[in-house]
């Protein structure tokens, strides 16, 4: 059975265009109006959330993805084509929006900063307590197996899991919630992500897993919490 | 016979090389290992599983929205641009 690639889904902010990065450069380079709306449709929304996770308002996010608009217009001849121009448009909100957290930080409660530390731990992606231990019949295979979750696509969908997605995502030292936020809510592929956030494959793999890893857990004790019996 | 030397691969191991897995990026040694652990756990299988719904769960989040009044203001802020770029 080969491994099956992680699908990104139909819905969120990403987009098939490949080949009209160029064409609507040019359009803008000529100034046209509609070439801009165009990429402000495409682009947007996904530039308002990658804004959104690291200032506390969408008021200042919005600030920050007018500015990135900005930056890109005036930069137009830097960009290289080397990357796509989401990727490349990516790479600037997020220093804008890193850049404009800091300032906000001295005002943030200390838990932030607590997780911040807390990522470069070597953190497992499952609690070892539910692994049989060294002086168990089988150290390392589970004790407290997860089990299978009843109608997922369903229950997966509701606003409720919705929230604690968001939460869980929330929750994240802030380059674990970039890489979740750019792989699996955006849909950008490892290569686009490694680009974007300037990180190794392995780096960029290691933020992905822990944090999957964490919001499969938060997943986990949602479900447990609603069906205790289970 | 052989089967006896390749090592064990064992559940807490196993949930470290999932993304990898799916990634496709786990060397082929270790892909053999995991899928032989894989057909005798139901724990391994179950966790996989709900690896792979988070992700499609990830994907499918609703978009974030672009007010009308911001994408007005990033209008008139290209047309700004646009006429500053043209004056010079």
């Amino acid at each position: 059975m080969p491994p099956q690639h992680a699908s990104p889904g139909s819905g969120g902010d990403r987009t098939t265009r490949p080949g009209a990065d160029e064409e609507l450069i040019a359009a803008l380079r000529r100034g046209e109006a509609d070439a801009f709306r165009m990429l402000v449709e495409e682009h947007g929304p996904f530039l308002t959330r990658l804004a959104l996770m690291h200032v506390p308002s969408r008021a200042i996010a919005e600030e920050v993805v007018q500015d990135t608009w900005l930056a890109a217009l005036n930069g137009l001849d830097r960009f290289e084509g080397r990357s796509s121009l989401r990727t490349w448009l990516a790479s600037i909100v997020l220093n804008k929006a890193r850049t404009q957290g800091q300032r906000e930080r001295r005002v943030l409660p200390f838990s932030f900063l607590a997780r911040r530390r807390a990522e470069g731990r070597n953190e497992p992606a499952v609690d070892p307590d539910r692994f049989q231990s060294g002086r168990d019949q089988q150290p390392g295979a589970w004790a407290r197996p997860p089990v299978e979750w009843a109608s997922p696509e369903e229950r997966l969908s509701s606003d409720e899991a919705r929230r604690v997605l968001l939460e869980a995502i929330a929750e994240l030292p802030p380059r674990q919630r970039e890489v979740i936020t750019l792989r699996d809510v955006s849909g950008l592929s490892a290569a686009e992500t490694c680009n974007a956030l300037d990180l190794t494959e392995t780096n960029q793999r290691v933020l992905l897993h822990r944090a999957r890893s964490k919001v499969r857990a938060a997943l986990e004790r949602h479900f447990q919490a609603e069906d205790p019996s289970r | 016979m052989t089967e006896t030397l390749i090592p064990e691969m064992s559940c807490q191991e196993l949930v470290e090389l999932v993304t990898a897995y799916l990634d496709g990026a786990l060397p082929a040694a270790d892909v053999t290992r995991l899928e032989h652990h894989l057909e005798g756990c139901d724990g391994c299988r179950a966790y996989i599983d709900q690896m792979r719904q988070t992700i499609a769960a990830l994907g499918h989040l609703p978009p974030e929205s672009l007010t009308a009044e911001a994408r007005e203001r990033l209008m008139g802020a290209f047309a700004a641009w646009r006429d500053e770029g043209r004056g010079r």
